[in-house]
């Protein structure tokens, strides 16, 4: 099995990563501008929903009950999938998803094709293995074709380039344009980008796309975007390949309604998204003549298995906890080492690919909540990230020392008179304790002075009076 | 009304003026204070690191000292949300369900305790000091606080109380956290501090002493004048004591 998330397995630790990207301060202010901004929008159209629990509720429930049935929902989106005149792909890894696809192209005689909005492709490293045998990988959503351009690495879900913020962008299309001059204005770097992206739409053969939702119902896919570069994408070519995630399956058409609700409010704070493309199959005379969809698995169903965790698999990528989270905040998402960023890239990336490829991300996180407290479909994060804790706990994948620490504690914890003398050696000890230090804390915090008299021997002494 | 309070192991042994103060205020109201001595702590620690056996042999001790109790009023919202949120389930596994689903509504943030079960906000407090409130993580999100603190903060006396700017934003301490992620949790630290300065408060208070160490432990190394000091202190002050 090849199950990957991107280049993951090889990325630094977390805090390794962060160290770094917190020397960046023209990064970290655009973090800091971008996620405000979004925060601000989602939480003034969610305040405007006096349902908006319920409807919370309505998106995990169908979730749950999705999961529960995904083996059934998939043959059924299979069968109407096909019988619309799609073709449906199963993909167990990253590897048999890129196979795949790589087939079809050449299958056509292809040299080059079109993406959008398609976060799996970066799981299966689809562009490096596309670009291996020849074939010259487009991204056409904005954010993703400034990433691409820049040579750089996604940092949001759904704001991929949200670490740039405009004249470094600006610096870019000229950088890789062939610009002579371009404006400053966010409307110039839009028209620069139609330009360029505008005579590939008219002139390649396939495209490429991911999925918010399908439906086992009728066999749809659903694709939400705010810029019409989508629809162009799975619209204009003559063959059209969709790759999306096993759990992105809704069960009916009537789902949509839920889901279309709470993903554009939660993702970039507008009630609806401009673009919603919903199609089914093959339509003769309208659109592309050839559909294939690959559904992959990646290391979900491993997911699925673990009845702690599963909901992990609820996530629609709105980046709401992202946004919240006051540890992204700071960093931004290279610092996750994984597409996957912020919270939910903590508790996902691990699991796909496997506990031991990135036991520091289930730690990168102060257990706020505030991811949970925005989560659309309540993933409640924090008690996943304490789950995988133990997990590597469990599995001996803590440091000795902290192993060692915690036993100590534990033992000292489980019986007062234990405690009373733990105490009164922290006190004998408060001298060299201050001037020593705790690592990682004093670089930046004093640690207070340690009183001379613990509580409970305060309370002896009254108790004497 | 026979309270047990349950001080919790930090604060016994970094901050004892915290449970004097929770003492002088409830004696002072007219209950009693018991203080069971077997107890140590809520297994909260080992629990967030991932450490579950030692978590659960921590709150089978916390249950068998504190199962007869009347109520057990805590001055640490995490401590209180460590046992509302995982005692549960925990539960489950040590066959305790009885026992903790008996025990959990018998316990109390020390805050919530005063507004929610005595139903009192003016303690009888004095405090000349401006004051702003950072509400943990826990506080907020797992207890649900609300206002309960700022309502007992508003009526103390001679207290000029001020709105801390981000209110909802984490501290960065988040236990472990500030140690395995000691850079990130710094860079947190920073943006509350910096809230805490704009307020010019002289104290910056909160019902989390792990917090308050945190930022105050930071704020001893800025030029400002700010102080941290829990709730239980401001709302233990008389006239006289300063």
């Amino acid at each position: 099995m090849s199950i990957r998330v991107g280049e993951s397995a090889q990325a630094a630790t977390f805090p390794k990563a962060a160290k770094k990207l917190l020397q960046n301060t023209q990064l970290r202010r655009n973090v800091r501008r971008a996620t405000d901004t979004i925060r601000g929008k989602r939480a003034k159209v969610v305040d405007e929903m006096p349902d908006w629990q319920a409807l919370r509720t309505a998106g995990q429930q169908i979730k749950k009950r999705t999961l529960r049935n995904l083996d059934s929902y998939l043959v059924q989106f299979e069968k109407a999938c096909t019988a619309a005149g799609g073709k449906v792909h199963w993909a167990r890894d990253a590897d048999e998803a890129n196979a795949i696809i790589i087939g079809i192209i050449q299958s056509h005689g292809q040299k080059e094709v079109i993406k959008v909005k398609t976060m799996t492709s970066d799981e299966t490293r689809l562009n490096h293995a596309l670009e291996a045998v020849g074939i010259e990988p487009y991204e056409t959503d904005l954010a993703d074709l400034i990433i691409q351009l820049g040579h750089d690495k996604p940092s949001h879900i759904v704001v991929p380039a949200l670490h740039k913020n405009k004249s470094e962008i600006r610096q870019i299309f000229m950088d890789t344009m062939g610009l002579k001059e371009l404006g400053h204005a966010p409307e110039d770097l839009a028209a620069a980008a139609r330009n360029f992206l505008r005579e590939r739409f008219l002139r390649v053969k396939v495209g490429f796309s991911g999925a918010n939702f399908a439906v086992a119902e009728t066999g749809s896919v659903c694709v939400v975007e705010s810029e019409g570069n989508g629809r162009m994408c799975v619209t204009l070519p003559d063959v059209l390949i969709t790759m999306f995630g096993v759990e992105k399956i809704v069960p009916s058409f009537d789902d949509l309604e839920v889901f279309l609700q709470l993903l554009p409010r939660s993702a970039t704070g507008e009630r609806m998204n401009p673009y919603n493309s919903i199609w089914t199959g093959v339509t003769p005379g309208d659109g592309p003549k050839e559909f294939h969809v690959v559904l992959l698995d990646n290391g979900r169903t491993k997911v699925l298995a673990d009845e702690e965790s599963r909901e992990t698999l609820h996530c629609i990528r709105c980046a709401a906890c992202l946004n919240a989270c006051p540890v992204y905040r700071q960093t931004g998402g290279h610092a996750y080492g994984s597409i996957y960023s912020g919270p939910i890239g903590a508790i996902l990336t691990p699991q796909l690919q496997g506990m031991e490829h990135s036991t520091s991300l289930p730690y990168a996180s102060s257990l706020c909540g505030a991811c949970y407290e925005v989560c659309p479909v309540k993933i409640n994060i924090p008690e996943i990230l304490i789950h995988l804790r133990r997990k590597i706990v469990e599995s001996g994948g803590a440091a000795l020392t902290e192993r060692m620490g915690m036993a100590v504690a534990g033992y000292t914890l489980a019986d007062s008179s234990r405690l009373g003398k733990a105490q009164k050696l922290v006190q004998l000890g408060r001298q060299p304790l201050d001037a020593i230090g705790l690592p990682g804390w004093s670089a930046a915090r004093d640690l207070p002075t340690i009183p001379t008299q613990t509580f409970r021997e305060w309370w002896k002494t009254r108790g004497a009076k | 009304m026979l309270i047990s309070l349950f001080i919790t192991c930090y604060n016994d042994t970094l901050f004892p003026g915290t449970g004097k103060s929770v003492v002088r205020v409830l004696e002072r109201l007219g209950h009693t204070v018991e203080f069971r001595e077997a107890q140590t702590c809520c297994g909260q620690m080992h629990y967030n690191t991932g450490y579950h056996p030692e978590a659960v042999t921590i709150m089978k001790k916390f249950v068998a000292d504190f199962l007869d109790a009347e109520i057990v009023c805590i001055p640490s919202s995490s401590c209180v949300a460590m046992i509302r949120d995982h005692y549960p389930k925990m539960a489950k596994e040590a066959g305790l369900e009885k026992e903790v689903a008996e025990l959990v509504p018998k316990v109390f943030e020390f805050t919530e305790f005063l507004t929610d079960k005595l139903g009192v906000t003016d303690v009888g407090a004095t405090y000349p000091h401006s004051v702003t409130m950072h509400t943990s993580c826990h506080a907020l999100r797992s207890l649900d606080c609300g206002d309960r603190p700022q309502r007992l903060l508003k009526a103390v006396r001679g207290l000029d109380y001020l709105e801390l700017p981000a209110g909802d934003q984490c501290c960065g301490f988040g236990g472990t956290f500030a140690i395995k992620n000691a850079e990130v949790s710094t860079a947190m630290l920073s943006e509350k501090m910096r809230s805490v300065l704009d307020t010019g408060a002289e104290v910056c208070t909160g019902s989390d002493n792990s917090c308050l160490m945190h930022i105050g432990g930071g704020l001893t190394r800025q030029r400002g004048t700010a102080r941290c000091v829990h709730i239980a202190e401001i709302l233990a002050s008389e006239e006289g004591d300063q």
